[in-house]
Formats: structure tokens, sequence, C-alpha cells
């Protein structure tokens, strides 16, 4: 099931429900699927030094981030026996309780998904050139750094 | 050789813009840096990895490629 070509995760503002929702509709037809298993990354208002994270603007290097995001695809299926695996991250600006990284993973089994989502999770934060730039409720911003 | 050198995130704030090209002979992406930290002053103070034609290098490396760019922390997700 793995493309040979990248293809683009990005998509612009925030992943709506109605777009996840879909995504887990359209998986009916694959009856061959057991288990799924999804992450939702959402943006957090954390408070630093008083100030409140209204929303997050994300910048990307795109070209190198879609070849990143096809080698975990590509990664993750050599691992983990999965049926389909779908990663979306958001680009531009999210608001504080949006959703800006959608990955869902299906196999027939459940103790497989539940390893290829933290594996595939874990690859994104560390080897994806994706960057934050948190903005405060005043306007003002800071870079954020994942932890 | 001509060179595309591509900023991002802090990296941007601090040369004002998302690329530019300059021109190298044949060397070392630390011979990149040393150009870019005499144009940038408060770039050595940065934190960055760097890219060449989209996969991570270390200084060291020898400089072939069209396209350079400095990374700094991820914060995806």
């Amino acid at each position: 099931m793995s493309d040979k070509k990248p293809k683009n995760v990005f998509k612009e503002g925030a992943i709506s429900s109605a777009f996840i929702g879909e995504s887990i509709a359209k998986h009916q037809t694959k009856t061959s699927i057991g288990a799924h298993n999804i992450f939702l990354g959402q943006v957090r208002a954390d408070v630093i030094n008083g100030k409140t994270v209204s929303a997050i603007e994300y910048t990307a290097y795109e070209d190198m981030a879609n070849k990143k995001f096809h080698e975990i695809r590509e990664s993750a299926f050599e691992k983990f026996d999965m049926t389909c695996m779908h990663i979306y991250h958001s680009l531009g600006t999210v608001k504080a309780g949006e959703i800006c990284l959608f990955v869902f993973v299906s196999s027939p089994r459940r103790k497989v998904v539940f390893d290829a989502l933290e594996y595939i999770v874990e690859e994104i934060k560390a080897h994806v050139p994706v960057f934050g730039k948190e903005i405060f409720e005043d306007e003002t911003h800071q870079w954020k750094v994942n932890s | 050789m001509n060179i595309t050198i591509k900023y991002f995130g802090q990296i941007a704030e601090v040369t004002q813009k998302e690329s530019e090209q300059l021109d190298f002979s044949e060397g070392s992406i630390a011979e990149v840096l040393d150009v870019l930290y005499c144009k940038y002053g408060t770039l050595k103070n940065k934190e960055f990895k760097i890219a060449q034609n989209q996969e991570l290098v270390s200084e060291n490396e020898k400089l072939t490629g069209a396209e350079i760019a400095l990374l700094p922390p991820f914060s995806g997700g």
C-alpha cells in the first residue's frame, strides 16, 4: 500500500473534525481492517511568563518535510503489518484548541496499531522540518521547541 | 557554483529573508557558514541544523548541492 512518490502531507490551517470523521468513514469499505488508531495533535494554550498562547503559526521546509514523511511512511510499513496509514499536518495559523496533526493507522489487529502510531508520531516530532511560532494574545511570539 | 540558501523560522528572522543565492567555488559547508556568520552577526548565537539538497549534513561535508537550508529546532505536531 505504500506509494512510491512522496505526497503532500500539509493542509492549510486547522484540520477539521469533519475531515477526520470523513477519513474514518472512507475506511468502512476496507473490511480486512480490524483496528484503527488515531493521533490528534492539538494546539495547547500554554501560559509562558504570564502570557497565553492563542495560536501556533506553522511553516515548513516543505520539500524536505514531505520527503521525511515519505521515509517515515516507508519505514513504518516495513516495521508494522498495517493495512494503511495517513498523515496530515497543518501549515499556517492553528488556534489553541484546534487540531494541527492527524495520524491515522489501520491494521487487521489491534496490537500493531498501538505500536505503529507511537513510532510514527515520535519520528515526525524528531525528524520533520516543521517550525511552530507560538503567538501570544498580545501578538508577541516565541518559537516552539518540541520536548 | 550558484547555491540557493534557505532560511526558516527564527533563522529567517535573523536574516530578514527566506532565501538568497550566493556564489561559491568548491569547498565545504563550513565555508558557507563563515560567509553567513560574517553577513548576519547574530546567527552564531542561534541553534540550527544544516541540510544540503534536503538531507541533514555536518559542517565538514563537501559542498555539492544546489540547495542549502538552515533549520532551527523542529517543532511539528
